[in-house]
């Protein structure tokens, strides 16, 4: 009976069941039944670069059922951030993640800007957008080295780390930092690229050109890679559209669903940059490893065009519209309303929401939406039917950053505690009456 | 040979293979690290490895059949130093070579993985009942191959009317490779290409890594097992690597330098252990080393496939080529 229960019910997570079947004398001894047991992956687990616990239910060597347990790198940032004052939030959302260092802030700053009403100069757009697709570099770099490292491919996680190099150490000349730039504030950036940097920008632009067909090689004609990541975790174009998916996940399912594309901002509007798909790669989009791979080695590609192009077309001018940060602060403090900013960040859509109250120095609602939040969903199709060597490789797949997408969790009654398809429903029915009143 | 005689040489054999077997996975290490453009460690570093888990604590997790979890690292040592004395060392004979023969070397090698799987097992982890799983597959995929690898050069050698074929000391005696004609070599070209393969799944290196599997059940195996239980883990693998690669020169590269040379006496003897140290670090270097450096970690169906049906398949092709050599031969 309870078993009949639990089948009906997959919520419930099913533990290793012994189940001993007696024969009566004389009769046949039915077929066994199937017993599956479960592998939890994580919180810590070298798999894993960041805390979350997936919990596979296996039969043999194959996944027959995935539970997420998020909320291990859960900081309460967006509550602090409604504690300080705007610039000070700027840094805090720098630090919801160290990869997408830029994303979170250039997102925040569209939002803030939007509600205060504050107009951004071409050349700090141009400047925004050239860190953006740095970050963009880097951050599939280090994607593509992490996703060898998962595959067992150590030697290639060392010489994709080693290339990476090259694009930190321009982010480090540029901004000073190799990771947390903080380059973007409310009405424009904080450093300009001045003349002497754009030979450096344009070597590194060379030295990525040279290497790609050598990373191409690599990744998507070596026999031992090919085999691990052709046809695993495949996510259909459909379910990826109706999880909701996003960036590179969605794209290399055959969505052509880039922010960028879709609604531009700042610059990209002129470049008429467009989403990039298995297609590009002459592939029909299956939307498994090696196609997700595809996508993110284009993207770097594409990246290298964007930022050349800026370079070559970016004008002369001020940098910011409030060179002087007590005038900003004063304006922030006037302002009220509320923002919406999209970046199209490394893993997909970034969303910051923002509410501004006139005279208070700090907004009375952040609302942060990473692009990892919407691929989590994706992992179940995912992992489906795959074998736990695979695990790994699919986790990685979307590119997950936990400690973007740790944003909520529940304590209840000093325990933790299952919140129900309604209850949330209603939670987030009175977030959304509390956020318009 | 008296009883003394076999216990002093059976001691500096282990002792011998257990240094070695260490030296050179430090030399493995480095060298990998210069090919992954790291430093790497130090030379010594396998030494400093053990060194400092034999002076920690070793937790055996509640959940573990406690004797057989402590028990099979033991065994696995012992295995593993076992086959070193039927091992024909460059120009000494096995120590222990009247007392078994190469099927027998066979099992021995077998044990170090049935002890890790047993202990993974005992441990009563999940991760360590998957991988000890994937090693029992592998087990059953690569040991084929390889037997097939040492029963052809066993048959050839018997069918040449040399006895006792079925021994390494005989076989590293009479190099094959000028006894029989072209179809001959030519089959033994493709034995040897074969337990090259099965060299790094024998000793669970990159590609076929498969039960340790570090990033997806993270360590499988080991995950269990700290302090000495898994030094003498380590120590089994470095030996069980100097035993592979020495099965390797004694089947297919027997030949001696001091004879080309026109040594003899002590000087010869030197001169070839010298030189059977150097094809053992040669075979790790090309069956191990570079593999593993330059390949991603494959899966256990992809691997067991591979094994039963490609392998298998070329292997039993050398055999053939084998037989007929016998017949053209006569």
């Amino acid at each position: 009976m309870a078993d009949r229960e639990k089948e009906h019910n997959p919520g419930i997570p099913v533990v290793a069941e012994k189940v001993k079947v007696e024969a009566p004398p004389g009769e046949e001894r039915p077929a066994p039944v199937p017993t599956t047991y479960e592998v939890p992956i994580g919180p810590i687990h070298p798999a894993l670069k960041e805390p979350i616990r997936l919990t596979f239910k296996i039969e043999g060597e194959r996944i027959r059922g995935v539970e997420v347990r998020t909320g291990f790198a859960h900081r309460g940032i967006e509550l602090m951030g409604t504690k300080r004052n705007l610039i000070q939030v700027l840094y805090l959302s720098e630090r919801i993640c160290g990869i997408c260092s830029i994303s979170h802030p250039i997102a925040f700053t569209l939002a803030v800007e939007q509600a205060a009403g504050i107009e951004v100069p071409a050349r700090a757009q141009y400047i925004r957008v050239i860190f953006s697709e740095l970050e963009r570099i880097h951050s599939h770099l280090l994607w593509a080295g992490v996703a060898a490292h998962e595959l067992g491919f150590d030697t290639l996680l060392h010489l994709t780390w080693k290339v990476r190099e090259k694009v930190l150490d321009i982010l480090e000349e540029l901004s000073g930092n190799r990771i947390d730039y903080a380059i973007p504030i409310f009405g424009g950036v904080r450093r300009d690229i001045t003349p002497e940097q754009y030979p450096k920008v344009g070597e590194m632009i060379r030295y990525y050109r040279g290497l790609s067909d050598e990373l191409m090689d690599a990744f998507l004609r070596d026999p031992s890679v090919e085999a691990r990541t052709r046809g695993v975790g495949v996510l259909e174009p459909q379910e990826a559209e109706a999880l909701c998916a996003v960036g590179p996940t969605a794209r290399a399912s055959g969505l052509r669903k880039d922010v960028r594309q879709d609604r531009p901002y700042l610059v990209y509007g002129d470049y008429a940059v467009k989403a990039i798909t298995p297609e590009d790669y002459g592939l029909k989009p299956l939307g498994d490893v090696y196609d997700k791979t595809v996508v993110r080695l284009l993207e770097v590609g594409q990246s290298l065009d964007l930022i050349e192009r800026c370079l070559e077309d970016m004008p002369p001018g001020p940098i910011t519209s409030f060179p002087k940060i007590p005038a900003l602060l004063a304006h922030l403090k006037k302002a009220a309303g509320e923002g919406l900013g999209w970046h199209e960040a490394p893993r997909g859509e970034v969303i910051h929401y923002i509410r501004l109250e006139g005279g208070l120095d700090e907004p009375s609602v952040w609302k942060v939406k990473a692009p990892t939040y919407s691929n989590l969903m994706s992992w179940k199709p995912m992992f489906e039917d795959q074998e736990i060597a695979d695990i790994p490789i699919i986790a990685a797949s979307i590119d997950p950053c936990i400690c973007c997408m740790d944003r909520v969790h529940v304590v209840r009654e000093g325990g933790e505690a299952w919140v129900t398809k309604e209850e949330l429903l209603k939670l987030s029915w009175e977030k959304t009456r509390r956020l318009t009143r | 040979m008296s009883a003394l005689q076999a216990v002093w040489q059976a001691a500096v054999v282990l002792l011998g293979g257990g240094l070695v077997g260490m030296v050179y996975k430090g030399v493995d290490r480095k060298i990998a690290a210069r090919m992954q453009a790291r430093i790497g460690p130090p030379l010594r570093q396998p030494f400093l490895d053990v060194g400092k888990l034999m002076v920690k604590e070793a937790v055996v997790p509640r959940t573990a059949v406690g004797w057989l979890f402590e028990a099979m690292p033991f065994l696995a040592v012992v295995a593993a130093g076992t086959a070193l004395l039927y091992l024909p060392l460059g120009p000494f004979a096995p120590v222990l070579g009247a007392h078994g023969d190469a099927i027998l070397v066979l099992y021995l090698l077998a044990v170090p993985a049935l002890a890790m799987a047993l202990g993974g097992f005992a441990s009563g982890s999940p991760l360590a009942t998957v991988g000890a799983q994937r090693e029992i597959v592998m087990l059953m995929s690569y040991e084929f191959p390889l037997a097939v690898a040492l029963v052809g050069v066993a048959w050839r050698l018997s069918s040449l009317g040399i006895q006792p074929a079925f021994s390494l000391g005989t076989m590293a005696a009479q190099p094959l490779w000028g006894l029989v004609g072209p179809l001959g070599v030519l089959g033994l070209a493709i034995l040897f290409s074969c337990l090259l393969i099965v060299t790094p799944a024998e000793l669970s290196k990159i590609p076929f890594d498969i039960p340790e599997a570090e990033t997806e059940i993270a360590g499988g195996l080991m995950v269990e097992y700290s302090g000495v239980y898994l030094a003498l883990f380590y120590l089994a693998d470095a030996v069980k690597t100097v035993v592979m690669a020495g099965l390797v020169v004694a089947l297919f590269v027997p030949f001696g330098l001091a004879a080309a040379v026109g040594l003899k006496g002590g000087a010869a003897q030197a001169v070839d252990t010298l030189f059977f140290l150097f094809k053992v670090l040669v075979v790790m270097l090309v069956a191990v080393t570079t593999v593993r450096v330059g390949m991603a970690r494959l899966k256990v169906d992809q691997v067991a496939r591979g094994f039963w049906l490609q392998i298998t398949a070329v292997a039993v092709v050398g055999l053939l080529f084998l037989v007929l050599d016998k017949v053209v031969m006569g």
